[in-house]
């Protein structure tokens, strides 16, 4: 037999940690699904700087861990489970936490979204673990990597999406990061810390970091920067010896010897599992009534009430399924600004509840 | 308190450093020895942590399970080529027979066991 709850929140991020602190608050019964990888990004980061009410800043992990005790206290019951399948269509809404036995563990990060796709039709013809009223989903987002030739080869060897993780085994060693945005930046400051040199890579003329970032970035005397230059190949053998990188004005490619490369090009919302449930938009970023987008300007408009406000604004395209966080942000993507979204997405679903009409 | 935290506090994995990391893999035998390389300010290795320390009460009988902290014992994970934390390296008669990368969630640990106790 399904559990039946009234919430489900998919996600453990700064959204979903905070929808759960709401929603525990309002004493609903819920579970939220963690997935392995808890915490969200900022399990990634060292510092976090920007998140008010800390100073001195404070660890990524630490807060984290903080946001998830802070829910736990208030009676969120807890799930380091992934989600691995919703059927959104009816209400009590369905979820799966299962995976078929001779499907990789790892398949909810690491499998291409078609075979994602394949394998959640298979989980969908087993019994349901949780049947639920309303669902919050909060997703957030997962590192984009460059898809060049040798990157998924060499993973771990040389080639890494978390430089506050690794930097200490670059000790002396000349090394590159590819982006430029706030991520790209701090992994460029992780980086000086150990390293001999860091070059940064970058597809532009300019940096879309933050200020302070950049200045902190630009005015270290390891960094160099390559502007208007993409990585195009990683070199080597058992581990990271070289890159190509290209000059994308005057479209000349040349090799450099490096011991590591960073990826920080960016996030894709991780929505696969949502495609056909609920409305996505052109980029898999789901709509709400408050995405600012064009379908999120006209699902605003579809749902204003009669004092002409917008009802439930973090309603998806499916009537008690809310979403927050990053994998609903086009623009912001901050951590204070995702947990903004889970506090709103949890008062609306427990607003919603409140006018279900009682079974 | 719920049964993770109760089992993990039962149980720590013991910690390998780079003076006994030998002679533990050779005490060991032919019992699978896997070894998860961390160090403190890696947030997923923060993830793997409880997860280390729940197998290696439950699986104490047949595998040794413990932890290399690369930032003490930095020479036996540049030994191991460790470049990415945190890594779990699975022995077995002292030599290496698997290997993960990156956190991957604990049915992972319990599969790479599982694969090296009925090898």
């Amino acid at each position: 037999m399904s559990e039946k709850r009234s919430l489900v929140i998919i996600g453990s991020g700064p959204s979903g940690y905070t929808a759960a602190l709401y929603a525990a608050r309002a004493q609903l019964e819920l579970t939220l699904f963690a997935g392995y990888q808890s915490g969200g990004q900022l399990m990634w980061t060292t510092d976090i700087e920007n998140f008010p009410g800390f100073v001195q800043g404070v660890a990524g992990p630490q807060l984290m861990s903080d946001m998830r005790a802070q829910a736990e206290r208030f009676g969120a019951q807890i799930r380091d489970e992934y989600v691995t399948a919703v059927d959104f269509s009816q209400r009590p809404f369905k979820i799966w936490n299962t995976l078929p036995d001779d499907v990789d563990p790892e398949a909810m990060t690491k499998a291409s979204a078609e075979e994602l796709q394949a394998i959640t039709a298979r989980v969908k013809k087993l019994e349901p673990a949780i049947e639920a009223q309303s669902v919050i989903i909060s997703t957030g987002a997962s590192s984009i990597m460059l898809n060049i030739p040798g990157e998924q080869k060499f993973f771990g060897h040389g080639v890494s999406t978390c430089a506050v993780c690794d930097a200490a085994f670059y000790k002396e060693k000349d090394t590159y990061v590819v982006g430029g945005g706030d991520s790209a930046m701090e992994d460029t400051l992780a980086l000086t810390k150990f390293a001999k040199s860091v070059t940064v890579v970058h597809r532009r003329e300019a940096f879309k970091a933050s200020k302070i970032m950049q200045d902190r970035v630009l005015n270290n005397p390891k960094v160099k920067v390559l502007w208007n230059s993409a990585v195009t190949k990683v070199n080597g053998e058992d581990k990271v010896t070289g890159i190509t990188i290209s000059d994308l004005k005057n479209q000349t490619s040349w090799e450099v010897p490096t011991d590591g490369l960073f990826v920080a090009i960016g996030h894709t919302p991780m929505t696969t599992i949502f495609k056909d449930q609920v409305l996505l938009d052109e980029h898999g970023y789901v709509v709400t009534r408050q995405s600012h987008s064009h379908l999120g300007v006209e699902a605003a408009q579809a749902a204003l009430d009669e004092k002409k406000l917008v009802a439930y604004p973090s309603m998806t395209s499916v009537e008690g399924v809310f979403a927050a966080g990053d994998v609903v942000d086009v623009r912001y993507k901050q951590a204070i600004t995702a947990a903004a979204q889970g506090c709103s997405a949890a008062l609306d679903a427990e607003k919603w509840l409140e006018a279900l009409p009682t079974q | 308190m719920n049964d993770t935290q109760a089992a993990t506090q039962q149980s720590h994995a013991p910690h390998f450093s780079t003076a006994d990391f030998d002679q533990q893999l050779k005490d060991a035998g032919d019992k699978p020895v896997m070894v998860d390389f961390y160090a403190d300010w890696c947030g997923p290795c923060k993830l793997a942590a409880p997860i280390i320390d729940r197998l290696s009460g439950e699986y104490a009988d047949k595998a040794v399970i413990a932890k290399l902290d690369t930032d003490e014992d930095n020479e036996i994970a540049a030994k191991y080529g460790i470049q990415s934390i945190p890594t779990v390296i699975m022995f077995k008669n002292g030599q290496e027979v698997n290997r993960k990368i990156g956190f991957p969630g604990e049915p992972v640990y319990r599969q790479m066991l599982e694969k090296a106790i009925a090898a």
